[in-house]
């Protein structure tokens, strides 16, 4: 059920208090991130009807905004989301090689995901990680300074987190 | 089209407010008003009418935070004011910006605001279906009226154009994503009109979409206003839909007792049939009061209302041809206006049509058409 | 070596904490500025002539002196962390590495503006600097900086932490505002001005993360010392993100009195070209300035050598030079090709355009996919004027500046390599490949 444990509520009521009164709109955008953590790595229908009633909004208002920001998913995605940088800084550091390589070695175009549903690739632009490119997000961190026996690396360490 | 200099005087009804309100000096194509302060350009070149005032698809006088996004309404500010005379460095949105006293702007006789103008145009026509032969705004579209009078021949986009998946908005209000401009206008009215909105715009960019998500049906008492306001035929009415070309119906201002609203509107008819309903639009297209659901889709026939006359339709567009008398048709032929290009349709009407039957030339019809001219099959 | 005045201590073992920051000296600044009046704050930072760093360079103190103050309304300070434009790096690394500078910054602006809560609002990517960030604030909560009193003077002070979703508009200060709100990113129509109307309809000031933070080193050496840094209106020192195909790339400080050329070439910043290769062309403030040809770029026009500062960097205007921005600095080597650098870039403004006019939203997509059908051997010399046509009738005809910010690449980019373009055009068949041996060279001098 799509339903905030008491801690994570607890959290939602703390966000909302660095706003003031009658501002709770403001905490959308932090709620949201919460909600894609707890409920999948994805905003589904359900998940974003549960915070706007969490937060007093009408579900269009939340639909507008999870659908504006790149970071949120409305669509399912695999456990670990490969996000590599495309954009120029990174392309002069051979970031086309790095995802050609990573599509090659997990068998799936950019947007798709395997069919273990362990791995999603998706292309992101720049990520504030210009000098260390290539680069990719995958969860919290960067990983940066990309080699393919770095992807490598990565892709065994995903599967032993998962095994 | 550059006037002379001409000076008006402050409209009588701004006269008596004179003392508590501050009247401005503004210059627009070489003609000078007083304006209260607070008015923008746009309302300004308005007052002095005529091709003076800019294109707006946006903007929408009853509609607060409106205007400011499509640019159609650019102008130059060639001198910023009395006390600071210096020109505004970009060409800016004259439904944004207030008038300041002595200012000075330039629409029409700027080629920096045509040339612009120009590119506006093209860039809202660039993944625009260019279906109106099939479009039920056709004749009353404010895109087609700009791509006339600013926009330039062809296009230079050679790819595909943007498509969407469809959303069905329920059983009155049809939605042609590929049609819309995003003006926001349908935005505003739902959430100043109707008090609760449940379409917006999802996505960023060039995937930016009016939508509602979750298929759900657009119901409120007020939301037909929606189609009102929307300047192309991406939202239009499902009870209308395909029955009639707009020019060949017939426009009247009619009444009934409303509890809802106000109950003033036009009816489109043909015969004793009511094909329409809309709020009574001014010269700018804009309605003068917002109308009921009940109003605009439930009273089709004549009997429902009190006719108070034939509505004036004040656009240069097809639907005032041939209509009435005592309006002002434009005294420039098309191809005069546009350097000697003769006016072409964009594809032949009579290929895709539902309503038109091949074999009739429509310049060949002499006066407003009737059904009887094209003995039109009503199950069609 | 030049002066720094922000890494100076970025690199004490242990900085980020709170007792290592405090033992070297960290909050003075602080203490300096609640004994001030707000409005000789203000006067200080005028007096360093501190410019924006968030890239369009505005004198600080004046935005600030322009803050409206009505009675009874709160104003806010707003601290502009979205850091998203391609090339620019340097405040995630100001923040990872030295968080309680910016800390300490935003409190002593805070006082200044009169602001009671104040946001940093950083790019939802940055999730793990936002833990670095929380863990600061906690620490100068626990020790007195934030919170009520504050030193005694009856001042209360607040920072809170906003995370952003992804989305480059939200560094524009009005999108910022919107997103702040729990809105669609979309930039607000102006006037009125945040100055005026800002967060929650109340007067707020937005500052990058890098012009916040140097309030600190303003108060503690004065702002008349300050502006004795750097040349002219370049005063005090910059911190430049570099990348590309150099040697280091990374965050430098520079006192913004070097040349161009000694900074890509001498050992203490970029380390010259990597691999042996010949500097090409180079972005030097963030991907929506002006590219420049290496010839351009250590020599202006008139010849002389090119400095790292405002007025160095545009000097030429847009024919011949480009701008300081956001401090971003991309260095393409001689095997990159401009066309396809370019349209990553045109396909980064398409992504991040918001949609709400049409010229960004239709213009940005409609040159991204001239400039691919060129990158991919199918374009036409025609194609390359009806991209300069397109840039042109973007810029200045947009609600933001995201709207320049998508022409100027692209106009850079044809005015000084059309020849690559061209050459695209001719030689479908060999178009993706990398070295056109094109470039306008300049190599650099022996005397670094
Ligand atoms: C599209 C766009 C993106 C921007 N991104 C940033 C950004 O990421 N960080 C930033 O500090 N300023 C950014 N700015 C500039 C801000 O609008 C604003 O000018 C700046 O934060 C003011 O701070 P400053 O005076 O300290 O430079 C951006 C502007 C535009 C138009
Ligand atoms: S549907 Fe019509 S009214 Fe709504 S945004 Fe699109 S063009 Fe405007
Ligand atoms: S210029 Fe682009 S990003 Fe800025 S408001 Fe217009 S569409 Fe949005
Ligand atoms: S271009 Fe990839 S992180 Fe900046
Ligand atoms: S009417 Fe002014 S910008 Fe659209």
């Amino acid at each position: 059920m799509t339903q905030f444990s008491d801690t994570r509520l607890a959290e939602v009521r703390q966000i909302i208090d660095r706003y003031p009164e009658g501002k709770q709109k403001s905490a959308l955008i932090p709620v949201l991130h919460m909600a894609q953590e707890d409920f999948g790595g994805w905003l589904s229908p359900d998940t974003m009807d549960y915070v706007g009633s969490l937060m007093q909004l009408e579900p269009i208002e939340v639909y507008e905004v999870a659908t504006f920001y790149s970071m949120f998913n409305t669509e399912p995605v695999g456990r670990h989301v490969f996000e590599v940088c495309q954009t120029g800084p990174c392309m002069l550091r051979g970031s086309d090689d790095i995802i050609s390589y990573i599509k090659a070695k997990l068998g799936i175009g950019v947007g798709e995901t395997t069919a273990d549903g362990l791995f999603t690739l998706k292309t992101v632009e720049c990520l504030g990680a210009c000098g260390y490119a290539p680069m990719m997000q995958l969860g919290k961190h960067y990983r940066e300074h990309l080699t393919p026996e770095k992807v490598d690396a990565i892709i065994e360490e995903c599967r032993q987190t998962v095994a | 089209m550059i006037r002379g200099s001409s000076y008006r005087s402050i409209p009588a009804k701004y006269k008596d407010m004179a003392d508590e309100i501050k009247m401005l000096k503004v210059t627009i194509d070489n003609i000078t008003i007083e304006v209260p302060q607070g008015t923008t350009i746009l309302q300004a070149a308005r007052q002095i009418g005529g091709e003076v005032a800019p294109p707006a698809m946006c903007f929408y006088t009853k509609l607060k935070g409106s205007g400011g996004k499509c640019r159609t309404c650019l102008v130059e500010v060639s001198k910023g004011s009395e006390a600071d005379p210096r020109p505004m460095p970009k060409l800016v949105a004259s439904c944004r910006t207030g008038v300041m006293d002595g200012m000075e702007v330039k629409n029409i006789t700027s080629g920096k605001v045509t040339d612009a103008r120009s590119g506006v145009v093209e860039f809202l026509l660039l993944n625009h279906p260019l279906d109106c032969p099939v479009c039920d705004q056709a004749g009353e579209c404010h895109l087609q009226d700009l791509s006339y009078s600013h926009g330039k021949e062809g296009t230079r986009y050679e790819f595909t154009r943007r498509t969407f998946e469809k959303h069905d908005l329920g059983p009155y209000i049809q939605l042609h994503m590929t049609r819309c401009i995003l003006c926001y206008r349908c935005v505003f009215v739902a959430d100043q009109v109707t008090g609760k909105r449940v379409h917006g715009v999802l996505s960023r960019g060039d995937h930016a979409e009016i939508a509602t998500h979750i298929e759900q049906s657009l119901d409120n008492e007020f939301i037909g206003n929606v189609i009102d306001v929307c300047p192309v035929g991406a939202l239009t009415d499902k009870t209308f839909r395909f029955k009639n070309r707009v020019w060949f119906t017939k426009p009247v201002d009619a009444h009934r007792d409303c509890t809802s609203c106000k109950g003033k509107v036009t009816l489109w008819q043909r015969g004793d049939e009511v094909l329409r309903v809309t709020g009574r639009k001014d010269q700018w297209g804009e309605v003068e009061d917002w109308i009921c659901n009940t109003c605009r889709f439930e009273k089709k026939h004549v009997s429902d209302w009190v006719i108070d006359g034939p509505a004036k339709i004040d656009r240069h567009s097809v639907i005032s041809q041939g209509h009435y008398t005592g309006l002002d048709k434009p005294k420039e032929t098309f191809s005069a206006v546009h350097g000697g290009r003769a006016p072409k349709l964009l594809m032949d009407i009579h290929s895709v049509s539902e309503v038109n039957r091949p074999g009739i030339a429509l310049s060949e019809i002499q006066g407003p058409a009737t059904s009887d001219t094209f003995n039109i099959d009503q199950q069609a | 070596m030049g002066r720094k005045l922000l890494l100076e201590k970025a690199h004490i073992p242990g900085i980020r904490s709170y007792e290592v920051y405090r033992r070297e000296g960290g909050y003075a600044s602080v203490e300096k500025a609640l004994r001030m009046a707000p409005a000789d704050v203000v006067e200080e930072v005028k007096k360093s002539g501190l410019r924006g760093r968030g890239g369009a360079g505005f004198p600080t103190g004046m935005k600030w002196s322009f803050l409206a103050k009505p009675e009874g309304v709160p104003r806010y300070l707003v601290c502009n962390a979205d850091e998203s434009e391609p090339g620019t790096f340097k405040d995630r690394y100001l923040m990872e590495f030295i968080p309680h500078l910016l800390i300490e910054g935003l409190i002593a602006a805070s006082w200044a503006l009169g602001s009671n809560r104040t946001y940093i609002y950083i790019r939802g990517e940055y999730a793990w600097i936002v833990d670095i960030l929380e863990q600061a604030i906690a620490e100068a909560n626990a020790n007195g900086w934030l919170g009520k009193n504050i030193l005694g003077t009856g001042f209360d002070c607040q920072i809170y932490v906003q995370r952003g979703a992804g989305a480059y508009i939200c560094g524009e200060e009005t999108a910022l505002i919107e997103s702040l709100e729990g809105k669609r990113g979309n930039p607000r129509i102006k006037p009125p001005f945040p100055a005026v109307k800002g967060l929650w309809d109340c007067p707020t000031v937005v500052n990058n993360v890098e012009t916040l933070a140097a309030v600190v080193p303003i108060l503690n050496i004065g702002g008349e010392e300050y502006a004795k840094i750097g040349v002219g209106r370049s005063t005090g020192t910059k911190l430049i993100s570099a990348c590309g195909n150099i040697n280091k790339p990374g965050v430098f400080e520079i006192d913004m009195n070097i040349s161009v050329e000694e900074f890509i070439f001498s050992d203490e910043y970029c380390g010259g070209i990597a691999n042996g290769k010949r500097l090409k062309a180079c972005i030097p403030g963030g991907s929506s300035v002006p590219i420049l040809p290496a010839n351009l770029l250590l020599k202006t026009a008139k010849g002389e050598t090119r400095m790292m500062h405002y007025e160095g960097l545009s000097d030429g205007g847009f024919a011949t030079g480009s701008m300081m921005g956001s401090g971003g600095f991309i260095v393409l080597d001689e095997d990159q090709c401009v066309v396809r650098h370019t349209l990553t870039l045109a396909r980064f403004y398409r992504h991040e355009s918001c949609g709400q006019c049409s010229p960004c939203r239709e213009g940005t997509g409609w040159m991204e996919k001239i400039l691919n059908k060129i990158e991919y051997g199918k374009g036409q010399l025609s194609d390359i004027d009806l991209l300069w046509d397109i840039q042109r009738r973007i810029e200045g005809n947009t609600i933001c500046p995201l709207g320049d910010a998508a022409a100027w690449p692209v106009a850079a980019a044809i005015r000084h390599f059309r020849d690559e373009f061209e050459w695209h055009v001719k030689h479908p068949e060999e178009s993706q490949r990398r070295n056109y041996g094109l470039a306008h060279y300049a190599d650099a001098l022996t005397t670094v």
